[in-house]
Parts: C-alpha cells; structure tokens; sequence
C-alpha cells in the first residue's frame, strides 16, 4: 500500500503550526507534501478561486490549495475560532474548512480549536491522527513531543530576537502576520531591501507570545483578537529599544484595519503603513522603504 | 419639549439603526435622570463626515456610526453610548473612542461590550459611572419593556415588509407605523404596551391590499446593519417593494438579541453539506437561509453587505454555490458610502425582469 501523503499549503494557518505539524507527521511517520513558495501562478490560480473583496492573503492560501488538490490524499486545513474569549481570530479562520471543501472537491484533514468550549489543540491533533487510523496513545506521544520541539524552537527565536535588538544597527519593528511577512510576494521584498539598506529587522511575532500577549492591553484594552494581541504586545516589549516600525498588512485586513490605526494613534514612533495590494507595485514600496529609512536615520542623528 | 431632569449637564447619544433609535432612547429616559439627545437622522453629510475621519478599509458601518456619534457631538452630546460583537463590531468602540478624543472632544464612552463579550457587570459599572443614581431594579423592569417593543416591533415590521408591495394607499403602512412607534413610546406598563400592539397590529392588518395570490416572493439576506439600516442599503427594501414583491427578512434586533443562540446551531445543521461549522457573524445563518429559501419556492434571493465586511465575504461562494444548484436566481450587493444609487436600481430592475421573465 502506497504510504498516505498529506498537503499543507504554505500559506495562513501553517505559519503558526509549520514546527509542529511537521515534528508531528514525522514522529508518526506519515509523507508530508508542503506546497512551494508563492509565486505568481499560485497567486493566478488563487484570484480565480476567489472573489476580488476577500483578503489577499486568503486568495493566495486558495492558489495554495488548488496546487495541492492532486497531488496528495489529504489537505490539512484546520478551524481557529478562539484560544479562550479574549483570544479570538479572525473569521477567515473560521471559514477556511468549508470555503476550501465547497470550492474544490478534495480530502480534507480537519481539526478544529475552540478553547472556550474545551476543544484544545491537543485534542485537534489527536483527531487528526486517528481519522488516519493511529492508535490514540500513539498520537497523544506524538503530540507531546511536537509540542516540546516546536516550543524549544519559539525560545530559540525568542533569544534571536533579544540578540538582534543589541545589534548597533538602526532597528526596525516589522508588525505584521507571519503569513503576510513571510510570503514570497508580500513580506520577503521589504524585508529584502530592509536588508540592502543595512537595517536590523525584528518581526513581532517571533517574540514569547505569553510576555507579548499581556502586554498587549496597555496599547488597547478591549482587542480579542489572539494573533494582533500578540504583535502589539510586541511593540510595548521592545518600545525603547527600536527606532522604527513597519506595519504590514494585506489589503483589506480586518483586524490590521483597525488595530493597526488605533496603535498608530498611540505610538509616537516613526512609523510607516504598508498596505499590500498590487503585487505588481512592489517598486513603489521600495522608494517608500528608502525614504523611511532616511527619516529614521536623521531622526537618530539629531538626538 | 425637554423637561427639567436632575443633572442637566448630561446628554447621552448612540449611533443609530433603523427604528430601533426609539427603543433605545425610551429605556434610557426612563432609566436615567439624564438628558437623552434626538439621535439625528443619517443624511449624505453624516457619511462624509464618517469617511473622513475612518481608517481606509474598514467595514462601512463603522463610518455611518461615527459620522452619528460627531453629528450628536456637534448638537451637546457628551456620554455614547456604543455595543456590537460578533464580528470586527465589537472592536469598534476602542478605536471611535481614540479618534473622536484625537479630533478634540471632551465626552465619556460607554462601551456595554468588553472585548467583544457581554459582561453584565461592566454594563453595570459603566451606567452607575453616568447616573450615581442608577437603580437596577427599575432599569430590569424599563429593559423587560423594551425586549417587548423591539419584538413587537419586529413583528409588525415582518408583516409589513411582506405585504407593503401591494398597499392601494401610497404610504398608509408606513404612517400607521409611525403611529405606532409613536405611541409604544409613550406607554408605561407592559400591559399598556401590550394592548397597543395588539390595536395597531389589527389596524395595520386592515389595511387596503390588492395582493395577487402568485405575487414574486423575495429572500433578502446579508449582514446585519446594511439591512437593518434603510439608509445604508439606498431604501432597497422600498425599492423592490415597489416592483409588487414580497420581501422575507430573518435579521433583525429580536434575532440578533435572543434567538440567534439557539438558531445558529440549526442553520449549521440544516445546510450540513455545505458547511460544518460556524463562520462568524451572521455567515452561516445565511447559508441556511439560502438553502431554505431555496427549498421554499422563493422566486430570487438577494444578498446584500456592506464593503469589507469579511464573514459574509467568506459566506457568498457557498451561498452563490446553493443557488446554483438550486437554479435560484441571486443578486450581490455590496454598499460602499459611494454606491451610485443608479446602478443599485439597474441592477434591480434587471433582476426583477429575470424572476418575472421565469415565472412564465
């Protein structure tokens, strides 16, 4: 019997679980296929899947499942309503599963957290396992040993982050979702030319989410989003330590839209809001960019 | 006429949707000592001044209501009033807070949602913060009358969006309604209220209709403000009346308040191979309406929401993927504060051809 392949889309979801369904597959042996880089056909594919309002990241997650849906048995798209009330997502979490299942016609591995109704990521990761026919203990070790890994993995991104804000470069905050920063056509250009121009950059959401969500409340005391919580929080972290931030969001973020102006109206930082739309307009980022950095650089000098 | 009231200084203010301003505003006159400001009407103005003073690519409610909250700030309001969850709503008071303070007033928000929950004892702590007089016995007895109007009004407000279209009096509903907001305002007891339901409901029944028994019948569905709001829709409800149909509507305060609880769990069920979980606001709720719209020989189904809003977003490919199977006709609208009314009438009157055109 050929061994069970499961798809990941490199997109949303998988850059908050990417350590731990990996440690988690490979422990219980099973072939993991993880969709490539975003590139321009997978952006293509996605435009046609969706409708022009939905949110740029979620077209790309959908060009990201339609490379997957023949080339693997399974595609793993879990449900993220909350981590407890005050932990909300957004709901494009929620509706991913069934937006998937009623777009195109595949398999799909599903689990589902809502910690306000007991439904743990533990739990998620044991359903997966045995709907793929594992023994319960089996999965349960599996799930504890990913869990562990990927955990020691955050504290090593933790302590990067701690070194980085040493650096005696000019230091810039990067707020935005990992899934945005880290996309081959959305985030991986500025931090591209971040780089060109000598900057240290620090994304938000690499630091200890535990610290980072607390702190989130001195900025706003009323936002329940988990994933914004986490990176605002971030900015209270490392206030006086950074000389600049970035937002970065996907056009129309429904979060972003509203956090992100109502931190901007808090902060008294040079700031720069980049909105992500156009892929095609990545070189008026760039002049953005260059000016940014100037005007942080002065800003600097004078003090 | 404004009577003297034991802290003059006090004005409340809310933002505002549909009818429901008057429900509001009897609650809090009888529960407060405070003055309560005539919430203004929402006019071109009030969306400009929303726009203005926005983030680009929020969800256009939040600028019909804070374009209400400057316009009341203008006329001396200084305690909002603001609620919502569910969805982004629930976020709004923070931000509208920090703007309206940036733009330089002086006012106190009450915001009865803490991170987008209902906490009963913040609502109370906030409302003994306006009026230190603030009796929760009296608020309990004033709130189980305004459950009661709202759903009244609820009711009479099914009966005439289903049969409005047929009126042989030009504007005979829409006065008697008037009336009788008018007069629930103005009552004391429940009983009071009640007996007054029940009067106008058989005067509005009586109503002149000249309803033909195959009239077209409409489902209209969507996000929650945009319908409940006629003015962020462009009337479309008075629009598609006017073409002689009869129009369905599930959204509306009474819902939303005590039956969406229990229902949300049977639209997931009832549209089940469609869709196996909720999907934030009222999104699955609307996939179900779809699917029963369908099996009930409705003659069209129209969907409408304002721009950005992202769980009806995510809702309408598996709504349009219902119709389609159904062979159901399906009209999109999505309301932005620059729709051309123009086009919004086109678009129905094109679709209104199409559902009469297959009735034959």
């Amino acid at each position: 019997m050929d061994k069970i392949k499961i798809g990941i889309p490199r997109s949303i979801p998988y850059y908050y679980f990417d350590k731990k369904w990996t440690y988690y597959f490979e422990k219980l042996n099973i072939e993991v296929i993880l969709s490539p880089k975003t590139n321009k056909k997978i952006i293509n594919d996605g435009l046609n899947y969706t409708n022009d309002e939905m949110c740029l990241s979620l077209k790309i997650y959908m060009g990201h499942v339609n490379y997957l849906k023949d080339k693997c048995d399974y595609i793993l798209i879990p449900r993220i309503e909350n981590y407890g009330v005050a932990d909300q997502t957004c709901t494009n979490f929620l509706s991913l599963y069934d937006l998937v299942k009623n777009t195109f016609k595949v398999k799909v591995l599903n689990y589902n957290i809502v910690l306000s109704k007991r439904e743990t990521e533990e739990k998620g990761f044991i359903k997966i396992g045995k709907s793929l026919g594992i023994k319960t203990s089996v999965c349960k070790r599996a799930y504890v040993y990913a869990k562990a890994m990927s955990e020691k993995d955050k504290k090593k991104k933790h302590l990067m982050n701690l070194k980085k804000l040493l650096s005696s470069k000019l230091k810039i905050l990067m707020v935005g979702h990992p899934y945005n920063i880290e996309d081959e056509y959305v985030g991986l250009p500025v931090l591209k030319t971040l780089e060109k121009l000598n900057i240290e950059w620090i994304n938000a959401y690499d630091f200890d989410s535990s610290i980072t969500n607390k702190l989130s409340s001195k900025l706003s005391k009323d936002i329940y989003w988990k994933y914004s919580k986490e990176l605002i929080g971030a900015i209270k972290f490392v206030e006086d330590k950074i000389d600049g931030i970035i937002f970065v969001s996907s056009f129309p973020c429904g979060p972003d839209s509203l956090v992100n102006d109502l931190v901007i109206r808090k902060i008294n930082f040079p700031y720069l809001n980049l909105v992500i739309d156009d892929l095609d307009s990545l070189a008026g980022v760039e002049t953005r960019l260059e000016s940014f950095v100037d005007i942080i650089e002065n800003a600097k000098a004078k003090s | 006429m404004k009577t003297q009231k034991q802290n003059p200084n006090i004005t409340i203010a809310f933002p505002r949707m549909g009818n429901y301003d008057i429900p509001a505003k009897y609650l809090l006159t009888n529960i407060f000592d405070v003055n309560i400001e005539d919430i203004p009407i929402i006019t071109n103005k009030t969306i400009e001044l929303g726009t203005r003073y926005s983030p680009e690519f929020v969800c256009t409610p939040f600028k019909y209501t804070i374009g209400t909250l400057i316009e009341s700030l203008e006329n001396g309001a200084n305690v909002l009033i603001q609620a919502g969850g569910g969805c982004r709503y629930g976020y709004y008071s923070e931000l509208q807070e920090q703007i309206l303070k940036d733009m330089g007033y002086k006012f106190q928000f009450i915001n009865l949602m803490s991170k987008g929950q209902k906490s009963l004892k913040k609502i109370y702590q906030e409302l003994k913060k306006v009026d230190s007089n603030f009796n929760p016995i009296k608020a309990l007895y004033y709130l189980i009358i305004t459950i009661k109007m709202v759903k009244y009004m609820d009711k009479v407000d099914d009966y005439i969006r289903e049969n409005i279209g047929f009126e042989v009096v030009p504007n005979s509903f829409i006065n008697l309604q008037k009336e009788m907001l008018n007069s629930f305002y103005r009552s004391k007891t429940n009983i009071d209220l009640y007996f007054k339901y029940k009067f106008y409901f058989k005067k509005i029944k009586k109503i002149k209709i000249n309803k033909p028994s195959n009239h077209l019948k409409i489902g209209l569905i969507g996000e929650l403000y945009t319908l409940m709001e006629p003015f962020s829709n462009y009337e479309l409800e008075r629009e598609l009346a006017s073409y002689g149909m009869s129009i369905k509507r599930y959204t509306n305060v009474y819902y939303l308040l005590f039956q969406k609880g229990r229902m949300a769990n049977k639209y997931v069920k009832y549209a089940k191979e469609y869709i196996t979980y909720k999907m934030g606001a009222d999104a699955a709720d609307n996939i179900g309406r779809t699917k029963y719209l369908c099996k009930h020989n409705y003659d069209g189904i129209i969907h409408i929401k304002s721009t950005f809003c992202t769980p009806e977003i995510g809702a309408m490919p598996i709504i349009s993927k219902i119709c389609q199977e159904h062979k159901m006709p399906l009209l999109f609208f999505s309301f932005d504060a620059n729709t051309s009314e123009v086009g919004i009438k086109t678009r129905v009157e094109a679709f209104y051809d199409m559902i009469e055109g297959r009735r034959q």
